[in-house]
C-alpha cells in the first residue's frame, strides 16, 4: 500500500522533509502554507528545525467532517513551532510524551501517516518531533 | 451624538429548552424586554439582531408582529450580540430613532463547536488534520501565557469555582450547582491545561435589550442606565487568533486591547473607575487573560487577585457575576447581550443573591470571538 500527502504544495519529502511557505514579494512577510497567489507570494523552503512556542493535547476526537483521522481515537499533541527567521507554524507533535512537552524545546520536521484513505493508502501529514540534535 | 439608555431588559434562560427554536427563545426575550420597558412591539422603530446557528434574526417578525419595522441581521461570531447593540446604539445616538431593540439568540447542537475550513477561508487539509477545534486555540494561548506570566492551574480552577458559585443565584444560568476546587482541578483534561469544568459548553438562549433616547427614557421613567461606550474592533497585526496555520514571529497586540482602549476613551474613564465587569470566559484562562487585556491588572497579577478573591461578588472588582459563559453556557448570538443584561440588572440593584454590594455605578462588558474581534460596552447609572 502506498501513501499520499494530505494536500499538494504543503511539504516535500526529499531529500529531507521540508515545509513550503510563502514569502510576500513586497513586504518579505513569511506565512505557511504558501497562498495560492503567485503574483504576490513566492514559494520558499522553511527551516526544518525550530522551538516549541506553545502546545496542548487534543483529548477528544474532533468532529468528522472535517477530521479524517482514525475512528479509533488516540489523543495527540499539537503545537506551534517557531521556525527562526521565518514564521510560527501550527503542527501535530509526534514521538513525544505529553508530560515532556516544554515551551522552548528543540523540534524538527518529520512526516506522519496519521490517517488512511478509503483504498487503504496512508494519508501523510507534516509533523514536528522533539530533537536533541544541535 | 445624543445619550442612549437601556430602558428594558429581557432574557430567555440559557442552557437547553427542548421544543423551542432559538428564534422563539429570542422572541421570548424580546417580549420580556419590552414588558420591562412598558412598551410593545409596535413601539419598536427598528431592530438589530443575530444568531450564529439558529437562523436569520429578521424572521422574528413572524413571532412578534408584521409592523414593517426595519430589522438588520448581524452575524459577527461571538461578537454578534455586541454588534447588534452597537448598531442599535448608533441608530439612537445619531438621532435617527427614539427607541428600538437589540436581540441575540442561538441554539447549538451538543458537543464541541464544529467549524468548517471554508467558512474561515482555510484549505480543506487544515480541518482534515484535526486543527479546526476552537478549544486547541484557547488552550495554546493560555499555555504560553501561563509560562510567560506565572499563572498556576489552581488559578484556572478558582475562576471556574467562582463561576458556578455565582450562578447559584442567577435564574438564567444553566449550571447552578457549586463545584469545589478539587473536583474542577482533578476532572478529565479536555485540552491541556484545561479540564472539563474550565470550558464553557455550546448552549441555547436569548437576550433582548430595548434602547431609547434620553427624552424617551425620561417619558418611560427608565432613565437610570446609560450606555457610556459601545465599541467593536477587529484584530491588529501580530495578534494570536483561532484557526491560524501560521503566525508572525514578531508578536503584536490583540483586538481586545484596541476595543478596551477605545471604550475607555469614549466613556472618559479608566479601568480603576469600573465597579464590576463581565469578561469573555469561554474557558477559565480566557477570563484571566482578559483581566489584563482590559486593563484591570498587570500580566501575572491575576495569581494574587484570585488567591485573595478580588473578583468575587464582594471583591474589589466582581467579574462574571452571573457565572459567565462557564456557568451559563455559550449560545454564540446571545452571550454578548447577556453580559449587558447582567450589568444593567446589577446597576439597577436587582441582582438578588448575586447583587454586587456598595451601590455600583459603572459596569463593563467584553466579548472576544473568531477570527479576532472584540466588543466592549460600558454602562453607567
Amino acid at each position: 500500500m502506498g501513501a499520499s500527502a494530505i494536500a499538494q504544495g504543503l511539504f516535500r519529502e526529499t531529500p529531507e522533509p521540508t515545509l513550503i511557505g510563502g514569502r510576500h514579494r513586497d513586504t518579505g512577510r513569511v506565512v505557511f502554507p504558501c497562498p495560492d497567489d503567485a503574483a504576490r507570494w513566492e514559494a520558499i523552503d522553511l527551516p526544518r528545525r525550530g522551538t516549541l512556542w506553545s502546545w496542548t493535547v487534543q483529548r477528544f476526537r474532533p468532529k468528522s467532517p472535517p477530521y479524517i483521522g482514525p475512528e479509533d481515537f488516540t489523543p495527540f499533541a499539537i503545537g506551534y513551532v517557531e521556525l527562526p527567521g521565518a514564521t510560527i507554524v501550527e503542527t501535530q507533535i509526534v514521538g513525544a510524551d505529553f508530560d515532556s512537552l516544554t515551551i522552548g524545546m528543540a523540534m524538527k520536521l518529520v512526516t506522519t501517516d496519521f490517517a488512511a484513505a478509503a483504498n487503504g493508502d496512508a494519508i501523510r501529514l507534516y509533523a514536528f518531533t522533539p530533537t536533541t540534535e544541535a | 451624538m445624543q445619550d442612549v439608555y437601556i430602558v428594558g431588559i429581557g432574557i430567555h434562560p440559557f442552557g437547553r429548552t427542548e421544543g423551542l427554536s432559538g428564534l422563539q427563545q429570542g422572541a421570548n426575550a424580546a417580549r420580556a424586554a419590552m414588558a420591562d420597558a412598558g412598551l410593545a412591539w409596535p413601539d419598536m422603530q427598528f431592530g438589530f439582531g443575530g444568531s450564529d446557528s439558529a437562523g436569520n434574526a429578521d424572521t422574528i417578525v413572524n413571532e412578534l408582529g408584521l409592523t414593517g419595522l426595519p430589522f438588520i441581521n448581524v452575524k459577527n461570531g461571538c461578537a454578534t450580540g455586541g454588534s447588534a447593540l452597537i448598531g442599535s446604539w448608533q441608530a439612537i445616538a445619531s438621532g435617527a430613532h427614539d427607541v428600538g431593540i437589540a436581540i441575540g439568540f442561538d441554539k447549538h447542537p451538543r458537543g464541541a463547536f464544529n467549524a468548517m475550513p471554508a467558512e474561515y477561508s482555510l484549505p480543506e487539509w487544515y480541518g482534515e488534520a484535526g486543527f479546526m477545534v476552537t478549544t486547541q486555540f484557547f488552550a495554546m494561548k493560555l499555555q504560553r501565557y501561563m509560562a510567560l506570566h506565572g499563572i498556576s492551574p489552581t488559578s484556572l480552577g478558582r475562576v471556574a469555582e467562582k463561576a458556578f458559585r455565582n450562578a447559584v443565584h442567577a435564574d438564567h444560568a444553566w449550571r447552578r450547582s457549586p463545584v469545589d476546587l478539587d473536583t474542577i482541578l482533578n476532572a478529565p483534561m479536555i485540552s491541556d491545561p484545561l479540564t472539563k469544568y474550565m470550558f464553557c459548553s455550546p448552549a441555547e438562549g436569548g437576550v433582548a435589550l430595548v434602547l431609547a433616547s434620553a427624552k424617551k427614557a425620561r417619558e418611560l421613567g427608565r432613565d437610570q442606565v446609560r450606555i457610556k461606550a459601545a465599541v467593536i474592533r477587529t484584530r491588529p497585526p501580530g495578534s494570536f487568533e483561532v484557526f491560524a496555520p501560521s503566525m508572525d514571529i514578531e508578536r503584536g497586540g490583540a483586538p481586545t486591547l484596541l476595543a478596551s482602549k477605545a471604550a475607555y476613551e469614549m466613556a472618559g474613564i479608566g479601568p480603576e473607575d469600573v465597579d464590576l465587569a463581565q469578561l469573555q470566559d469561554t474557558e477559565s484562562g480566557a477570563e484571566i487573560m482578559h483581566m489584563a487585556e482590559n486593563g484591570f491588572c498587570a500580566d501575572g497579577d491575576q495569581e494574587e487577585w484570585l488567591a485573595n478573591g478580588w473578583t468575587n461578588i464582594d471583591g474589589r472588582l466582581p467579574v462574571n457575576t452571573d457565572g459567565g459563559c462557564l456557568a451559563c453556557g455559550e449560545p454564540i448570538g446571545a452571550s454578548g447581550l447577556r453580559q449587558v443584561y447582567e450589568n444593567a440588572l446589577q446597576l439597577r440593584g436587582l441582582g438578588g443573591g448575586r447583587q454586587v454590594p456598595g451601590d455600583p455605578r459603572t459596569a463593563y462588558s467584553h466579548v472576544y470571538g473568531a477570527p479576532g474581534i472584540s466588543g466592549v460596552t460600558i454602562l453607567e447609572r
